[in-house]
């Protein structure tokens, strides 16, 4: 036979026509399919200690979702990360999921520091970003909601029990990066608001394992009480050689991460027993719907999972938050979504309600605070609806929604 | 005054400490030029010897002094056995042997224990110093590391093997021509090394908990001491150890463990720009 170019370029064309037929054909039933949702948690390195749960939570949210007939029809499908504790890994995953995976949400991010690695990233792609760890506040941004309490929501409670408690000296250790910074800065100023003085504030990086000349330092200052804004398992170290130099006895400690990362359970009561600390969610919470909570994450995990941590809960309410907007919005489309979470929207959750400010794009939540007891936590005094007051007087997305940037903390 | 006392605790702490994580290294480098990259690792297991030990029940003190140098030392002579001894005299491919043995090793501790911090509370309760309170388990540490410094001289000095050993290391061939059996020394010399490395790792684990990939923090402060110290095996380590120990402990009380860390190495720039050779190279010139 022999091939004249027309009728070969005819082939050609055709052949592109049905493969270009065929490539929009799986676009559209990509678009009918499952929703893709991304999280980039830390599973493994220092700090998998806080991102495991939060995974869990995710996995937990994403099933109760698709159980309960999924989103506008289709299934959720959960796509799931494991940043290694490393930043590198964070903007590679961040923008594999916002191009290539498409992903309706990102929920992921746990330190300070690896939120500002992603958050820039997921705004320049258009990409819907939940934060949903306890931080030190300020960030305001359209594209990024944060479910997790303030400084304002748990230091401005924190700081007057325990200086009623104990006394108006305060010595603060934390860890070296924005979130220890800005959270000993805020620190400072409860302190002073309750008429007591912040002696020194020592920052250590998350790997220091050695903390002797540190708890020296400590002894010599002679505070009233330790404030640890530690983070991490290198950081455990520190409590242990506190309880091995004596010197719980003498100082009293409270936390603003303590049992975060279930240092409570990894470390012996005689060694943690007695530390108190705030957080919008403990696993003793009592409210009726913590009590089906616990027992369903208790049947799903096993019933030996050690403890169900405040940043398990917050992602998972994060992820129901963002389920109830898309509902609400009735489309997975970013601006869609956006504006119906900003008409307020509110999930009755283990913590208590949830409800999410639009304002500042953070959650008005419950608070609670907490002792360490032989490896629980015991409630002590439970604050309800408290607003993010600190990021709201800087930040306001109504009035400027194009604002992109984290405030920070003048003293 | 009780303040001076602490913070010469703590600083005999810390040249203590670096004396541990150095002396096997020092062992083994010294006396057979092989570079060791895997001995973080070592400093690793024997971390996970001693904390697994301790949660099957056994005696902390059994797992710490018995269990985590028997343990590391029965793997350090497997490694001889199986790697390091085809290697001898090419320094460079010991390096990338030990460096592929190390990743190894993470790799296989991270499979079975998971990559997140294991630790154990220190035994020993605190003692007090005028109005200031110190973990006993400090002074411990620094007994520890006497009690091997001694024992090291002790085996070297005085006893039949270390007469062998330091003659094989000295001159291989004539050690054999006497009748004596070089690979054999090598073999136990390497197992000695990693044993005290195990000590090291078992003896800190209860201070710093342990994850898999806790050794790369050991090995280059162990490296920088060996090669501060110089070619005496003993005297170079403890000199080593105790002018790098003060400095970074005293720094870290002036300021913060960051600044302690940078005056650390700070100190070993200087060291070794004016004196390549060690410390040893100049100082204490015929010791151990």
């Amino acid at each position: 036979m022999k091939l004249e170019r027309r009728s070969a370029l005819k082939t050609l064309g055709g052949a592109a026509a049905i493969g270009a037929a065929a490539s929009l054909a799986a676009r559209a039933a990509h678009a009918a399919g499952d929703i893709p949702v991304a999280s980039i948690h830390d599973l493994s390195g220092g700090l998998d200690i806080y991102g495991k749960p939060m995974e869990d939570a995710m996995k937990l949210a994403t099933e109760e979702i698709n159980a309960a007939g999924g989103l506008l029809g289709r299934k959720v499908k959960l796509i799931s990360y494991d940043s290694q504790s490393n930043m590198q890994q964070y903007t590679q995953f961040a923008q594999q999921a916002a191009l290539k995976d498409k992903v309706a949400v990102v929920h992921g991010g746990i330190t300070s520091a690896s939120r500002e690695v992603i958050r820039p990233v997921l705004k320049r792609f258009n990409t819907l970003y939940f934060y949903n760890t306890q931080y030190e506040g300020g960030v305001c941004d359209r594209n990024t909601f944060c479910t997790g309490q303030t400084p304002a929501q748990n230091v401005e409670i924190l700081m007057p029990h325990v200086m009623k408690k104990w006394g108006k000296r305060v010595y603060v250790v934390a860890a070296d990066y924005n979130y220890g910074q800005i959270t000993s800065d805020w620190v400072k100023k409860y302190t002073k608001d309750n008429g007591g003085e912040v002696v020194a504030v020592d920052f250590f990086p998350l790997d220091v394992t050695q903390f002797g000349p540190a708890i020296q330092k400590i002894q010599a200052a002679k505070p009233d009480l330790v404030l640890s804004a530690l983070v991490g398992g290198a950081h455990i170290s520190f409590y242990r050689q506190w309880a091995a130099a004596g010197m719980k006895a003498k100082i009293p400690m409270c936390s603003t991460t303590f049992s975060g990362g279930n240092e409570h359970i990894v470390l012996a009561p005689e060694e943690a027993d007695g530390l108190v600390t705030a957080f919008s969610y403990f696993q003793s919470v009592d409210n009726p719907v913590n009590k089906q909570f616990v027992p369903r994450w208790h049947k799903r995990f096993g019933a030996d999972y050690p403890y169900i941590t405040e940043l398990a809960v917050a992602t998972y309410q994060g992820m129901h938050l963002w389920a109830l907007g898309v509902k609400k919005a009735g489309s997975t489309d970013r601006m869609k979504v956006i504006q119906a979470l900003e008409s307020g929207i509110d999930f009755n959750g283990p913590s208590g309600k949830v409800t999410i400010d639009p304002a500042t794009h953070h959650c008005t939540l419950d608070v609670h605070i907490a002792e360490v007891k032989a490896k629980k936590m015991v409630v002590l005094e439970a604050y309800k609806q408290r607003k993010p007051i600190d990021t709201a007087a800087v930040c306001n997305l109504i009035k400027s929604p194009n604002e992109n940037k984290q405030f920070v903390i003048k003293i | 005054m009780d303040f001076a006392l602490v913070v010469g605790i703590e600083i005999l702490n810390a040249v203590a400490s670096l004396m541990l994580i150095s002396i096997g290294l020092a062992i083994i480098f010294g006396m057979m030029r092989i570079i060791n990259l895997a001995h973080g690792e070592f400093l690793m297991l024997g971390g996970y010897a001693a904390i697994t030990a301790t949660k099957a029940g056994v005696n902390i003190w059994i797992a710490m002094l018995v269990v985590a140098p028997l343990v590391v030392g029965v793997i350090g002579v497997v490694v001889e056995r199986c790697v390091v001894r085809f290697l001898y005299g090419r320094m460079v491919d010991t390096m990338l042997a030990t460096w592929g043995l190390s990743l190894l090793l993470v790799g296989l501790v991270t499979t079975i224990f998971g990559n997140t911090t294991a630790g154990i509370s220190s035994p020993l309760g605190p003692v007090l110093i005028g109005t200031y309170t110190v973990s006993l388990y400090t002074l411990f540490i620094v007994f520890v590391a006497a009690m091997v410094g001694l024992g090291l001289w002790l085996l070297l000095k005085k006893t039949r093997f270390g007469l062998i050993a330091r003659g094989t290391m000295q001159n291989a061939n004539m050690a054999a021509g006497l009748g004596l059996s070089p690979p054999r020394v090598y073999m136990v010399t390497f197992g000695i090394g990693a044993a005290l490395a195990g000590l090291a790792g078992g003896v800190l684990a209860p201070i710093t908990g342990v994850v898999p990939t806790i050794g790369v923090a050991y090995v280059a402060k162990a490296f920088i001491t060996v090669i501060g110290g110089g070619a005496s095996i003993l005297t170079g380590t403890i000199s080593a150890s105790a002018l790098f120990g003060t400095v970074n402990q005293l720094a870290t009380f002036a300021t913060t463990p960051v600044i302690g860390e940078v005056a650390l190495l700070l100190a070993a720039i200087v060291l070794i720009r004016l004196l390549p050779q060690g410390i040893t190279d100049r100082f204490f010139r015929r010791s151990l």
